[in-house]
């Protein structure tokens, strides 16, 4: 068998926006000083005159996005969501999100596989501040391939986006020519009747070898991708819920307010079932190699088929 | 049109602003009253706007940054035509399109959704940006408090604007003095504020009257005519202007009138008129 080969989701948001650029005259690209990391560097490249660098003024951008989409143009509003979401929350909200406008937020170097830079860039929380705005879509890619459609879709639908994409480069687990992205759906990687795994963004690369490794131990597992976190498939979760009976959901996120929450009120409102969140257990992250940090953390395969076994004693 | 009829409808747009605050005892009137040249002379000689058609594309755009003051810019919208006056009564209700601060997809003529402060001119920068970029020949037109400017983010639109050279982009900035805490060079001084707007290169017009219509006519024309860099007019005005009970009174920047002052300041607004023909 070949080596998997790997990708960064920041790696293919800068290619998608070159993909649709080419075809869409009215995409344009800003950026916050941070081109070169978000991969918008190769839109700028492409496309100089629709790339848009604000400087590291996060605040204006946001609000620039806004007034861009006022016009009936897409902005792609591009910087690391700790800046994204969390300082940008206000701009966001009352400026996007309140007037419905049509922006699409780039938002690169989620969660703590940002690895050596610590706590300070490692956001935690921004599926959570993101998906109680009202009318937000929220996505949150797992591989090249589901990136790559996310971000077409976003294009194509009208309204906010929020997307999430990450700094490491993790396997690529879909192949371009049969996947089909679709936003508000989950997609079922793995049938099973013990328990259902639900993972969204880098961890479901782990969640698939942790699933193998369940299965060697006689767990059948059935593992779940949640691109989208808002809408949420509600239709999967309960479908999968009865199935199983029991519930783990996996992100590279606080267990408060992400896919974990967002999946218990579905089930609590309709089919409670005893659910384990998997994700940063309130608190923030740290320095370290991203992969050390994953381990740490219990976002690596063997933590959670550990975290998943335990939950089932 | 001549000062006299642009007075005209000032008068008639204070007048929408008591109104729309007195029904909904609550609101924004001496900011508003302080703008209400800038509204009138926006709107019924500078802007290339159609009531008729709020959304056509090659609009000048206008962006309330300092959207407290929303019951001016609803009521100029009505006095403009884009819808009844009478809708002003309903500022503030349950139910109404006339939101508290303003809002883009409820309000007929309302470009951007606006009130959380710094936020409208960076909107503004990205509808003058958009026009340059795609070649759209529109102007953009932002209407700051002088207390808004203590916002950090007024500075990184400004940066952007100067640095970008967008010169469809007119800032105004009403300076009328006083924000809720009292006197703006008591609370957080924004002084001097034509020298900060230059030093982000700015070309800036300095209005000593705000609320005269020659005064404010020699700058918007100043402001269309200049190129390469974008502009701002720092408007020196009076807050409550128009009311005399209101003027210059700190107390009057987000305080609704009673029944009686409202009356009061209905007749004034009629003495008003009356001394004009």
């Amino acid at each position: 068998m070949s080596e998997v080969r790997k990708v960064a989701t920041r790696e293919a948001y800068g290619k998608a926006l070159v993909m649709l650029g080419e075809k869409h005259d009215d995409l344009v690209v800003l950026d916050a000083d941070l081109a070169e990391a978000t991969k918008t560097v190769t839109f700028k490249k492409a496309f100089p005159e629709r790339h848009i660098d604000c400087g590291i003024a996060e605040a204006n951008m946001t609000c620039i996005a806004a007034g861009i989409a006022s016009t009936g143009k897409v902005p792609f509003c591009s910087t690391f969501a700790m800046f994204a979401a969390g300082r940008s929350y206000e701009q966001v909200r009352n400026s996007i999100g309140y007037p419905h406008l049509n922006v699409k937020i780039g938002a690169t170097h989620a969660g703590i596989s940002v690895g050596e830079d610590g706590a300070t860039h490692q956001c935690l929380e921004d599926i959570a501040l993101m998906r109680v705005i009202p009318g937000m879509v929220v996505i949150n890619p797992a591989d090249e391939t589901e990136a790559i459609a996310a971000v077409e879709a976003a294009y194509e639908y009208e309204g906010p986006v929020y997307m999430r994409f990450g700094r490491l480069a993790v396997p690529v687990i879909y192949d371009p020519a049969e996947y089909k992205f679709e936003i508000g759906k989950g997609t079922v990687l793995k049938e099973g009747k013990d328990v259902t795994l639900i993972a969204t963004g880098l961890p479901v690369a782990e969640s698939i070898e942790a699933e193998k490794m369940l299965a060697a131990e006689g767990i059948s597992v059935e593992l779940i991708n949640m691109a989208t976190i808002k809408p949420i498939d509600s239709e999967l979760i309960l479908k999968s819920a009865k199935k199983t009976g029991k519930v783990v959901t996996v992100e590279e996120h606080s267990v408060i307010g992400g896919l974990g929450s967002a999946v218990c009120e579905v089930l609590s409102e309709n089919h409670p079932v005893p659910v384990k969140r998997i994700g940063i257990n309130d608190t923030f992250g740290e320095s370290g190699p991203a992969v050390e940090l994953i381990k740490k953390y219990g976002l690596d395969a063997a933590g959670i088929a550990a975290q998943v076994k335990n939950f089932l004693k | 049109m001549d000062n006299q009829e642009l007075k005209r409808h000032a008068l008639n747009v204070r007048r929408g602003i008591i109104e729309g605050t007195h029904a909904a005892k609550s609101g924004h009137p001496g900011g508003s009253l302080s703008s209400a040249e800038i509204f009138t002379y926006l709107y019924f000689e500078e802007m290339n706007v159609d009531p008729k058609d709020p959304k056509k594309a090659d609009r000048d755009r206008f962006v309330l940054s300092k959207g407290h003051t929303a019951p001016g810019l609803y009521s100029v919208l009505a006095e403009k035509g884009y819808f009844p006056a009478s809708d002003l009564k309903s500022l503030r209700h349950v139910g109404a399109h006339l939101q508290g601060h303003p809002c883009a997809t409820h309000t007929p003529g309302v470009d951007a959704s606006s009130g959380s402060l710094g936020q409208g001119i960076s909107v503004a920068c990205g509808m003058a940006m958009s026009a340059k970029l795609f070649k759209d020949d529109f102007r953009v037109y932002t209407l700051l408090g002088d207390g808004e400017i203590e916002e950090g983010q007024v500075w990184e639109a400004a940066m952007f604007a100067g640095f970008r050279k967008l010169d469809n982009l007119c800032v105004i900035v009403d300076n009328n003095g006083l924000q809720i805490d009292g006197p703006i060079d008591q609370v957080n001084s924004p002084y001097p504020i034509p020298d900060k707007f230059k030093a982000f290169n700015f070309h800036v017009i300095e209005v000593n009257d705000g609320n005269d219509f020659d005064e404010l006519r020699a700058a918007f024309k100043e402001a269309k005519e200049t190129k390469g860099m974008p502009t701002a007019i720092i408007c020196k005005t009076v807050k409550g202007k128009g009311i005399s009970y209101m003027e210059n009174q700190v107390g009057w920047h987000g305080k609704a009138p009673n029944d009686d002052e409202y009356n009061t300041a209905m007749e004034e607004l009629k003495k008003a008129e009356e001394a004009l023909s």
